[in-house]
This record gives C-alpha cells, structure tokens and sequence, in this order.
C-alpha cells in the first residue's frame, strides 16, 4: 500500500517533470546545433582570441549558479538591454519565462557541451577527411559522411552530458525563473517548494525519479560510451 | 597532363618549381631527401594547401590567377601514405563512398569495381572492417578506391613507406599494372631509390624546394653523382626481354647478351627490369671461361669517374645502347689499362629482378 502510495505523482508533479524534460530536451539542441561550429572554431583556431573564448565558455563551471542567475535576471528582465528592448518592441521580457530559463540553461551547460565536441574535432584523424575531398566529397558531405562519424564520441558525450545536467539545474533557474507551475517550476524547483512546505512525501518522489533517472542515463552513456564511442584509430 | 608553376613560402622554407611539364602517361617518380618539398608539392598541387602560381591538367585551370578548385573538384585519384581508409566504413563501404562520388552511371558501378578488385586482389576482403586489414592491404584498397573515383590522375604520396619489403615487393609490381591497365600519369612520391629504379619511366628531382631535373630514369642513373645513388653506390637498371627457364635459371635478353636470373615469378612477356649495383660488377680484358659466374657480356668504356678511397667508377656501354656501371679500384684500372673506348668483359655477379 505504501509502494503504491509513494509512486502515486500528483498532476503537479508531472507537469514539473514534463517541463524538465522539455528544458533539458530544447538546452541539448540548441547546445549541439549552435555549440559545433564554436567547438570546430575553439579546436582548430590559430586566433588569439581563442584563450579568451575558452574561459568565457567555461565560466558557468566556476561561477556559482547564483551570479549567472543573477546577471540574467537583470539583462532580460524588464529594465535590462535585452528585456528592455524586447518590451520596447511590443514583447514581453524575458526573466521568469520558459524561454529565460532555456537561455539560462543553455548558458549554464555550455562547457559541459562545448569540451566534449571540441576534443572529438581535435582528436579526428585528419587524412580520411583529405581522402574524402580527393575521393569528391564537398564540405558538407564530408561533415554529414566523414567528420561526424569520427567526432561521434564527442557529440554523444555532448549530448548525454548536456542533457543530464540540464536535469539537475537548480541555482540559475531559482534566481530568474522563480517557480511559475507549467512555465519556469521544473523538478528541482518543486523540490525546494515541497521541502519548504513541510511535504516531504512529494519532495521524495520527485527526489527518487530524478535520482534513479539520472544514474540510469549516466549508466547507459558509460555502458555505450564503452562499447561504440571508442574513437576509430586505423 | 600535368603542368605547374607553384611557389609557397614557409618561415625558413622556399618552395619554387619553376614551369613543369608532366608526361600524361607513364610512372613520374618524385624524388628528394626529406624536408625537399615533396609533400609541399602533393599538398599544393591537390589543392590541400594553397600555394602560389598555377596548376593545368589536359589543359584544364585547376588554378589560376583567378581561380582556385577545390580538392573535391580536382578529380584526383590520391594514395596515402597511411591509406588513410574511413575507419567507419567497411571495405566495401570505402569502395562505395568513392564509386557514388565518381560520376560513373550506376550501371557502371559494378563493372569498374570488379574490374579493379580482381586486378588488387581484394575479393575476400570487401566485407571486412578496415580496422583490420593489414598495411598492404590497406594499401591495395587505398588504391582501387583512387581508381573508381573516375580520376584523371593518380597522386601516390610515399604509399609504401610503412610497408615490409615482404608487403612492397607484391604491392610494386601491382603499381605496375595499375599504371598500364588504368593508363593514368601516375605521381609516385617517394624517397626510396629501390622504388625508384623498379617503378618509374620519368624521375622529377626535388632538391631544397627546388625542380632539380625532370628526365627519363636512364638518363638520371647514367649520371655517375645521380642522387638516387645511396649507401649501395651507384645502380644500373637494364631493360631485357625475358626468355625461356632452363636449369632453375631465367634467360634475359638484353641486346644480343643473354643474362641468366632466378625465373619470373609470373610468365611475362613484356620487358622487364634488371637492376645491377656497381660494386657487383668486375671488369675482364677477355672472356674468362673457368668462373663460377654466370653473367658476362661484352661491353665498352664510355668513360672512368674517379670516386673518393681510391675507387672508380666505369661507364659501360651495352651493344644496344644501355648503360651500365661497374665500381673498381683505381688500382686495378692501372694494371689493366682501361681506357675510354676499350672493349671489355663485364662479370656480374649478382643481379636482381625489378619486377
């Protein structure tokens, strides 16, 4: 009876599940669609701007959650440059919106996208690409047939990674999405709610999902990243 | 053909070829020590790098004042000397990646690719993984993926480099064929004087990022300071027709002289190369009956090269024109009276087949 009880999630519980899911799902695209071309940049750049970009990209690991949330609260919110503009223009600003938190979110996980991808670049052989060109390959194809195939271990480290932490996003959203049901109040958040509403019952089962969620993703990455991710060496 | 002019700068580097016209047929070696710019010019004629000047094949720009094709434009069939296969792919996938991009009709697909994997040799292979295919026969699929890219030439950049002389003796013969049966110009880079003298009909000579020399590869080893002689000294490569097999022994024709060698390992009757080290000819002023050596032939004296420690070097002419070496003590000279215009006996005592 208890077993059944503790797995019955209320309606809220689910809506705060969906919306992680949701955010961890569009922060994972957009890092990987948008963070490849900066990952090839940052791997195979001779500018001196790329010792610059590279601490910028990995400041979200040493910045407390709290002072990243902070800057984009007041950046996108109504009085800051982009949320500003953005009521100028008829909008509505940023700061405690979905949208807000997937800017936060994409900011947040930035490195743990970026490292990933850009060591898969770094680390391809180069004369199968050189062959491919010589063999009529153009650009694209040659991205689409050679480099992803051989960059795979990054992109998939990328992904589960992204993915993963975006799950366990806490401080950034806290700070500039508040906790609005359905729009910025994903499973930490209702956590830290439940926690301090004295409903520790709800905050276990959100607790027990996210925890058992996130070992079984880590478990299969490494499991596959074993097994399939090994990078090709000839 | 192939015809250049490139020029490329490194920091400490200058690289300058001057006009160069290319035979649109045949084996061109490129030769030169390391750091001479051979991969400079495979790079910059490819289009892998961008150099200075201008690049024409059978009279089409590749480069231009104006224009610069890009590598996949170039239809450049282009060994390496790694193979440098895609590892993600089978060898059947390798080949497949080639022959989609070939502009060959999908009805040709077949035919080319079993008209090239029965002369490579690479039947029982096409289902396996590149990853575990030993050095030759990565090359061998690193070359039959060159051919059905449909390309106007073959670039070979070093392709037997990491071979064992086990693995390179197949694979050379097997350039052989592909050079006739393809009738491409093929580049073969190498800085390797054996492949050299077993393979090439031209020899293009890079020195310091300079064109030193484009000839034939008798007239690069009828120098007596050519660089394609190393620690072995110098080497003649004589051209023969080859005979019957009689005792366990090969005939050659070469001119009216027969030379006798270990048979062919295939019937073959097309000429064949006969390479011959200097130090292992001697000289006789007549005929010697009662010598365990098989091989001598009468031969005359072009000319005497003095060489450092007391040795000379002899310029030989054959009866049909071909040349050959022979390395003596300047001491012997003496006793014997060479002279320019004398006819003498060469001994050879040990010569191999180039096949």
């Amino acid at each position: 009876m208890e077993f059944m009880d503790f797995f019955a999630i209320t309606p809220a519980e689910l809506q705060a599940l969906w919306l992680t899911f949701k955010l961890a799902f569009y922060t994972t695209v957009i890092l990987v669609v948008f963070g490849a071309p900066l990952a090839w940049w940052l791997a195979f750049t001779e500018s001196r701007w790329e010792s610059l970009v590279s601490a910028l990209v990995a400041l979200p690991l040493v910045l407390p959650p709290t002072v990243l949330g902070f800057y984009l609260l007041i950046i996108l919110g109504p009085y800051g440059w982009v949320g500003g503009t953005m009521e100028a223009m008829g909008l509505d600003h940023l700061a405690f919106s979905f949208t807000g938190i997937l800017i936060g979110s994409v900011i947040f996980s930035l490195p743990f996208a970026i490292q990933p991808m850009r060591e898969g670049f770094a680390s391809m052989p180069r004369n199968p690409i050189h062959a491919a060109a010589t063999l009529g390959a153009g650009p694209i194809d040659r991205f689409f047939t050679v480099i992803l195939p051989l960059a795979r271990g990054g992109f998939f480290t990328a992904i589960v990674i992204s993915f993963a932490h975006t799950l366990g996003e806490f401080g950034v959203i806290a700070m500039m999405g508040g906790s609005i049901p359905g729009e910025t109040k994903v499973v930490s958040i209702a956590i830290y709610d439940y926690t301090q509403g004295m409903d520790y019952a709800a905050a276990h089962r959100l607790s027990a999902i996210l925890l058992i969620l996130s070992f079984m993703i880590l478990a299969v990455f490494y499991a596959l990243n074993r097994r399939f991710m090994a990078p090709l060496k000839l | 053909m192939l015809e250049f002019n490139l020029q490329h700068r490194y920091p400490g580097f200058d690289f300058q070829t001057g006009d160069v016209q290319l035979p649109s047929d045949g084996i061109t070696a490129v030769f030169g020590p390391s750091g001479c710019g051979k991969t400079t010019l495979i790079k910059t004629l490819s289009g892998l790098e961008k150099a200075q000047g201008w690049v024409k094949l059978n009279h089409q720009a590749w480069q231009s004042d104006r224009l610069f094709l890009p590598v996949h434009q170039r239809r450049i069939g282009m060994v390496f000397q790694d193979a440098a296969l895609l590892p993600h792919l089978s060898v059947q996938g390798n080949l497949d990646y080639a022959l989609k991009r070939s502009g060959f009709e999908r009805s040709q697909h077949r035919p080319q690719q079993d008209r090239w994997i029965e002369l490579l040799n690479l039947g029982n292979l096409l289902n396996q993984s590149v990853l575990t295919l030993s050095g030759g026969q990565k090359q061998r699929v690193g070359i039959t993926r060159a051919l059905l890219s449909n390309p106007q030439i073959l670039m070979l950049d070093e392709p037997m480099s990491a071979l064992d002389w086990r693995t390179k003796n197949e694979l050379i013969p097997l350039i052989k064929e592909v050079s006739k049966a393809s009738k491409l110009p093929i580049l073969l880079i190498t800085h390797s004087p054996e492949e050299v003298e077993r393979l090439a009909d031209q020899v293009l000579l890079l020195n310091q990022g300079r064109v030193e020399q484009l000839e034939s590869l008798q007239q690069t080893l009828s120098r007596p300071d050519s660089p394609l002689f190393d620690e072995q000294g110098a080497v003649s490569v004589l051209i023969g027709q080859p005979g019957k097999v009689s005792d366990g022994l090969q005939q050659i024709q070469v001119g009216d002289n027969t030379l006798w060698v270990k048979p062919l390992k295939r019937a073959n009757q097309e000429p064949v190369r006969i390479r011959v080290l200097a130090r292992d000819v001697s000289l006789a002023l007549s005929d010697p009956k009662d010598l365990s050596i098989v091989n001598h032939m009468p031969v005359k004296i072009d000319e005497l090269i003095e060489q450092p420690d007391h040795r000379l070097l002899v310029r030989l002419r054959l009866d049909n024109q071909q040349h050959l070496f022979a390395e003596i003590t300047q001491q012997s000279a003496k006793r014997l009276n060479l002279q320019p215009g004398l006819v003498v006996y060469a001994l050879i005592k040990s010569v191999a087949l180039a096949e």
